[in-house]
């Protein structure tokens, strides 16, 4: 506003050009697809709204199997960045933290859900994939001359499944954990092609949990139960994890071989790994920058 | 102008929800880690094997190495058994404790003492959690094992167990 002579020519009353119009209506459009598409599906919704969506979403559950479930929209804790390290040189093989994983994170028993999935391997052939056997089932582990690399979703910094994503459905929290939103998830299943790992899995048929050994503490990206035809993977027991506790297979290792922490805590356990052993991640060469660290400690 | 003043306003708006939306949600820091303390759970007695001395208190200590058929018959010491024997790390004077190599007594629940003297980078890494199953929480309270919680002490390698199932093979559409 230069001037505040009135003009005759233009008076206030003049109707909205087209041009004036289309380019309103692009940039509405721009503003709409720019918010809509951005990735944080959850925490976009406002806090009433999700809310009582996730009350829903408790009666829905409760309804369907039989017993009062919690779902948690717990946040990121400020100034952590989760990561885990496992010793390769401990694993023995046994399986326990493949079906701890399946009774915390409420897999599907039938078909069949593992998100952990344990490779036996020959000691003279190092890590390596193509020889890998993950169906072995001898009388008693540890095999001799075998040691034993379970892989699960490697939290990777590059990651190349939330990128593949067409729906935004899936993105890497601040705190580490590459999530699922399965609300939005439209079972394309571009990610699992895109994972180099392996890590993901899709239920190609409705999720069949026991009702008595359903986990009913459960969050809203992590262990809630999944509807059919959506993927799903490893959170790090995200439920579990920004309640502070260690994740399941931390816990049942009957090994010890589990670790988890704060890579951003110089004090934590991970960081001490880091710092000490000799440490690889899987498939280095792909630039994925996965959180899951695997490493020697004899 | 005014078209283009509505786009910029529009614009920031946009800026601005955008800006919301990424900002990272709160959450309480992790707990101090100042409360360090080894919390270890009880020593893995027999059932009614402790204290030791309720037996051993009138019995004359017999340093010879043999073969335990009296009592504690169970035990078959693969443990470095060639320059070892129980009076190594038990007590002879007071059996309820164990010793150490500079003689000084310690308690049962705190033999990660005794195992260190030997396995020294085992204790340390035992000590920074990366050694052994810890439980508890990753910021805050940690719960350790004893070395004997895990490991026999008489025979300290792990023992081979079943494994649970291994994972279904994929089927083929119309095969099982």
């Amino acid at each position: 506003m230069a001037t505040d002579h009135p003009t005759p020519k233009a008076p206030r009353t003049r109707p909205v050009s087209r041009r004036q119009f289309a380019t309103c209506a692009a940039a509405a459009a721009a503003g709409f697809v720019l918010t809509a598409c951005g990735p944080k599906r959850l925490y976009e919704m406002p806090k009433a709204r999700l809310q009582s969506a996730l009350k829903e979403m408790e009666a829905a559950y409760a309804a369907k199997y039989g017993t009062a479930v919690h779902v948690s929209d717990a946040p990121p804790l400020a100034g952590v960045e989760f990561a885990y390290a496992l010793d390769i040189s401990r694993c023995i093989g046994c399986r326990r933290c493949v079906y701890a994983c399946v009774e915390e994170n409420n897999q599907s028993r039938d078909p069949e859900v593992h998100w952990i999935r344990v490779f036996s391997m020959e000691k003279g052939k190092g890590v390596d994939f193509t020889e890998a056997d993950p169906y072995y089932a001898p009388k008693e582990v540890p095999e001799e001359g075998h040691f034993y690399v379970p892989v699960a979703c490697q939290q990777c910094r590059n990651a190349p499944c939330t990128k593949v994503c067409p729906t935004g459905a899936t993105w890497t929290e601040p705190d580490g954990i590459v999530v699922i939103d399965y609300d939005w998830c439209i079972g394309c299943r571009y990610c699992m092609a895109a994972c180099p790992y392996g890590a993901r899995h899709f239920n190609w048929s409705e999720p069949a949990i026991p009702k008595a050994s359903l986990n009913t503490q459960t969050h809203y990206l992590g262990n809630r139960p999944r509807p059919k035809g959506v993927v799903e993977k490893c959170t790090f027991c995200i439920q579990r994890t920004r309640d502070g506790r260690y994740p399941a297979c931390v816990e049942v290792c009957p090994a010890g071989a589990r670790k988890f922490g704060n890579l951003l805590d110089p004090a934590s356990e991970i960081r001490y790994i880091i710092e000490h052993k000799r440490v690889m991640v899987l498939k280095e060469d792909l630039n994925t920058l996965p959180k899951f660290f695997y490493f020697y400690a004899t | 102008m005014k078209p283009a003043i509505f786009t910029a306003l529009t614009l920031v708006a946009c800026a601005a929800v955008l800006a919301a939306a990424n900002q990272k949600p709160g959450g309480a820091p992790p707990a101090a880690r100042a409360d360090e303390r080894l919390e270890v759970p009880a020593p893995p007695f027999t059932d009614g094997i402790f204290p030791c001395s309720s037996c051993h208190k009138d019995l004359k200590p017999n340093r010879t190495k043999r073969v335990l058929e009296q009592m504690h018959p169970e035990i078959e010491l693969k443990h470095d058994e060639e320059h070892r024997w129980c009076l190594d790390c038990h007590d002879a004077n007071d059996r309820d404790h164990l010793h150490l190599a500079s003689g000084e007594l310690v308690s049962f629940d705190e033999s990660y003492r005794l195992c260190g003297q030997c396995h020294g980078e085992k204790l340390r890494d035992w000590r920074a959690g990366v050694h052994g199953r810890r439980t508890g929480e990753w910021n805050g309270h940690k719960k350790y094992l004893l070395c004997a919680n895990c490991h026999n002490p008489h025979q300290p390698r792990f023992k081979a167990i079943e494994p649970k199932p291994a994972p279904q093979r994929p089927t083929r559409p119309g095969k099982h």
